[in-house]
């Protein structure tokens, strides 16, 4: 395999070629004649935005959605990708975006469904060990799935993909939830991997990421074919503008250096939650304090506590009265309604479930959260409390149309929203009421450039006008953007890393790592720990 | 004990055996159903559809095994109806559960009534030669009629065939999580199709064994429930089979149960042991609930939830 690999006769060749492929959905047109070439041994980047059609293409070409018409090619040969085990058989092998993994069963029972029959579990398991190893991708073949991490899942993902030996690897939003050390781990796989002689299609949103790592990359927006280019050659703010069409405004911020003492709105005093079931992380000695304009950044890897701190700032777990404040007033003892009535508001990870209701309308989503913190305009009716649906409509179409949530139809139910729209939505939701206090877990997970970045300056603006913002975030790139102070997650306590503009990303990743106490790498990272400290 | 001699204990225990047994083959089917992602509730009108068609087939035939195979067949077809309502039509899987049990109530009754007070065929118990010779066990296990023996081997069958083959592996995929599975390339519906027919055959065969080997005659609504106790007996056992195979002998027990302890004048109300099934399954589902890895292990996340494959 290798060997015929490395035979350069077939480099003229395109080891995939698309044609004028087109999907139509009843009358919308998700992929309208889109073109795409792939080399032998080649990084090739696919970029738009939510929405943009990324998804159906990759799709058709790992067999799991038919073209209505157009052509793929593979080593110049017609082909039709009937189905995914078709697709596998051909050689192309997909990391999906969001997971396909099965919950309830082991990591090596996941990989097998995948494999041909020929394949035992007991095999597989001790391949899949051996491979994740090799790769630097370490897994645990008889864990059940949904005891893992974020990141771990995405491991499996990762393993799965390669053992089946694919000629061309799909991955989709790879290093969302990874760290950065992480990530460049998974850049030397990948270049391992095309050293090999595979071929990748990398589809991210990350531009920086996609110009370090991808030979070249084509553009999609609005379902239509825009262009193809090198990446190295572009820059990161030429390539978004391709993606969206138009200049992203880059998030404005006022430097916040008016030190003058601010209110403290949100504050955590000696906060310990137990597991309350062995796979959740244990929190030790939380302390936090945040004021009023001031944006904290919580950083870390995934699974070191960050949705059982949101779960206890959101009230989902209660401590003792006296651990956490609201705007002054002691909440620990507090349900999630009766903190959100103090001017609070929370936005956790899960955007589908526990952000909001999938088969629910958006105006049901709406009544859901707010029905309590905004009883007066959405209910009359005094004590029986009648649902105002004119207003809830009213509000949800001011979200909407604030936030700029693309959606089919008028109320649409929650499910049917892209990732990023959705999150929008939910965002806005929160957003309209003008929290004091915002607490939000991964703000812009799997959320298309420009979304995020709206997302992002919502945040920004929210803090100007005098709340306090905490944002847990595996994206250090957008912690480091956004937040004025930035607070590490590991194992379940909390190291102060220091005021953002002080500080370096390898000292955040070093931090992250569990090493942050003895090592130091820079002075500045050194005196922004000392400083914090 | 209770001033029952040994030979009594053994009646006992084997009458025990008949009532657990079209328990555990109605629950043994309807366990791979769920695991499917499919809830069929239509157990009890599958039951009595198999129970005439198999008591009809052995006056018509002279044959109760002729009887049981058809029972099979009357199952499984009847289960096609459901498959066909909630699988390829995508109606509601609880709905048409309940209407199917109503259906088959009513049309078994219908093609039913000429035989109503016949004196039916019985299923004679088939010896193992030298093992049914064994003092005490050997008539238990090995001196029953061969649903019995089908029942048993079955519920060990469905254990190895869900845990240990690739078969039960994509099985139990598709209902964890249906749009995975289908990504994957696993064919959902067919995989749905296959199980629900599977559950009916069972549920058809446990009919048979209520007409052929338990009552022997055909009595309108002569199923009386038990199809109902096989639904709960698969969540009290939280889909896994040799829980399964307790609960079903457990709930056979209960039942053989209330009439004994009617004749020896002990106080409980017989009201109380009719509904203890009920009542276990209840604190066996909180039990389940309490504990968030147990659901995620064991309840199929996709139970009764439709699947429409991508356009």
């Amino acid at each position: 395999m290798l060997s015929k690999n490395k035979n350069n006769n077939s480099t003229k060749i395109p080891l995939l070629e698309v044609r004028d492929l087109t999907k139509v959905f009843g009358t919308l047109k998700a992929n309208d004649k889109i073109n795409l070439k792939i080399e032998k041994g080649e990084i090739h980047a696919l970029l738009g935005e939510n929405g943009a059609g990324k998804s159906t293409l990759v799709k058709m070409l790992y067999g799991s959605l038919q073209p209505t018409s157009g052509k793929i090619f593979w080593k110049a040969e017609p082909v039709s990708m009937l189905s995914p085990f078709q697709a596998r058989a051909t050689g192309v092998g997909m990391v999906f975006q969001h997971f396909s993994l099965f919950e309830s069963l082991t990591v090596a029972d996941n990989i097998v469904l995948s494999l041909g029959p020929e394949y035992s579990v007991e095999q597989v398991a001790r391949d899949a060990e051996k491979l994740s190893a090799d790769y630097g991708l370490p897994l645990k073949a008889d864990s059940i799935i949904g005891d893992l991490s974020v990141g771990e899942r995405q491991r499996v993902e990762i393993v799965r993909c390669l053992l089946q030996n694919p000629q061309l690897i799909i991955l989709d939003e790879p290093t969302s939830v990874l760290t950065p050390q992480e990530a460049d781990n998974l850049f030397v796989t990948l270049k391992r991997l095309r050293n090999e002689g595979r071929s990748i299609l990398y589809i991210s949103h990350r531009l920086d990421e996609v110009q370090k790592l991808c030979d070249k990359a084509t553009i999609l927006r609005n379902g239509k074919w825009i262009s193809e280019c090198i990446p190295k050659k572009e820059t990161a703010a030429s390539l978004a503008t391709m993606m969206v069409g138009e200049d992203i405004a880059d998030i404005k911020r006022t430097n916040s250096k008016s030190k003058k003492q601010r209110d403290v709105l949100l504050s955590v005093n000696d906060a310990n939650l137990e597991q309350d079931n062995p796979f959740a992380v244990e929190l030790k000695n939380i302390h936090l304090e945040i004021r009023s304009g001031e944006i904290v950044g919580i950083a870390g890897v995934a699974g070191n506590g960050q949705n059982e701190l949101f779960s206890l700032l959101s009230g989902e777990a209660t401590t003792p009265k006296n651990a956490i404040s609201i705007r002054g007033k002691q909440v620990g003892n507090l349900d999630v309604n009766e903190r959100r009535q103090l001017g609070a508001a929370f936005v956790p990870e899960e955007r589908l479930g526990h952000g909001a209701v999938p088969n629910a309308a958006l105006t049901q989503n709406m009544i859901l959260t707010r029905h309590q913190s905004d009883k007066v305009a959405f209910k009359k009716y005094g004590a029986i409390g009648y649902i105002w649906q004119e207003m809830v409509t009213k509000a949800t179409k001011r979200v909407c149309d604030i936030m700029d949530v693309r959606k089919a139809g008028e109320d649409p139910v929650a499910g049917s929203l892209s990732g990023g729209n959705l999150q929008k939505f939910i965002m806005g939701r929160e957003l309209d009421r003008q929290p004091s206090v915002f607490v939000v877990n991964q703000p812009t997970w799997g959320v298309d450039a420009g979304a995020a970045q709206r997302i992002r300056q919502t945040m920004i603006d929210l803090a100007k006008s005098g709340s306090a913002v905490l944002v847990i975030s595996q994206d250090l790139d957008e912690i480091l953007e956004m937040s004025d102070r930035i607070v590490v997650m590991h194992e379940g306590t909390l190291i102060e890393a220091g005021p953002a503009h002080s500080i370096t990303r390898e000292h955040i990743g070093l931090l992250m790592g569990g090493m942050g106490q003895q090592t130091s790498t820079t002075d500045t990272a050194n005196k922004g720990a000392t400083n914090a400290s | 004990m209770f001033g029952f001699s040994l030979d009594v204990w053994i009646s006992i225990i084997i009458s025990v055996c008949a009532a657990s047994t079209p328990l555990l083959l109605a629950a043994t089917g309807e366990l791979i159903v769920e695991r499917s992602g499919v809830l069929n509730l239509g157990v009890e009108g599958m039951m009595i559809m198999g129970a005439v068609a198999g008591f009809s087939a052995a006056q018509l035939s002279g044959s109760p095994y002729v009887g049981a195979l058809i029972a099979v067949f009357a199952g499984a077809i009847f289960s096609l109806l459901f498959g066909f309502l909630t699988l390829t039509l995508v109606a509601n899987q609880v709905a048409t559960g309940l209407a199917l049990t109503i259906l088959g109530l009513g049309l078994s009754g219908m093609i039913g009534e000429g035989f109503v007070g016949q004196p039916g065929i019985k299923m004679l118990p088939i010896e193992i030669p030298l093992l049914s010779d064994i003092p005490i066990i050997g008539k238990i296990l090995f001196g029953q009629d061969i649903i019995f023996y089908t029942s048993i081997l079955l519920v060990f069958a469905v254990g190895w065939f869900l845990f240990k083959t690739k078969a039960g592996l994509q099985l139990r995929s598709v209902g964890d999580n249906h749009t995975s599975a289908h990504a994957l390339g696993i064919n959902v519906i067919k995989t749905r199709y296959l199980a629900v027919m599977f559950g009916g055959a069972c549920a058809g065969l446990a009919g048979a064994h209520l007409s052929l080997v338990y009552v022997p005659q055909w009595v309108e609504g002569m199923t009386a429930g038990r199809g109902w106790i096989a639904l709960a007996l698969v969540v009290f056992s939280s889909w896994r089979p040799m829980r399964l195979l307790v609960g079903a002998y457990l709930f056979g027990a209960v039942t053989i149960a209330q009439f004994h302890v009617q004749a020896l004048g002990i106080g409980i109300p017989a009201q109380f042991l009719t509904s203890l099934p009920y009542i276990a399954t209840i604190i066996v589902l909180v039990i389940i609930a309490r504990n968030r890895r147990m659901t995620m292990i064991n309840t199929p996340a996709s139970l009764g939830k439709s699947f429409v494959p991508d356009r």
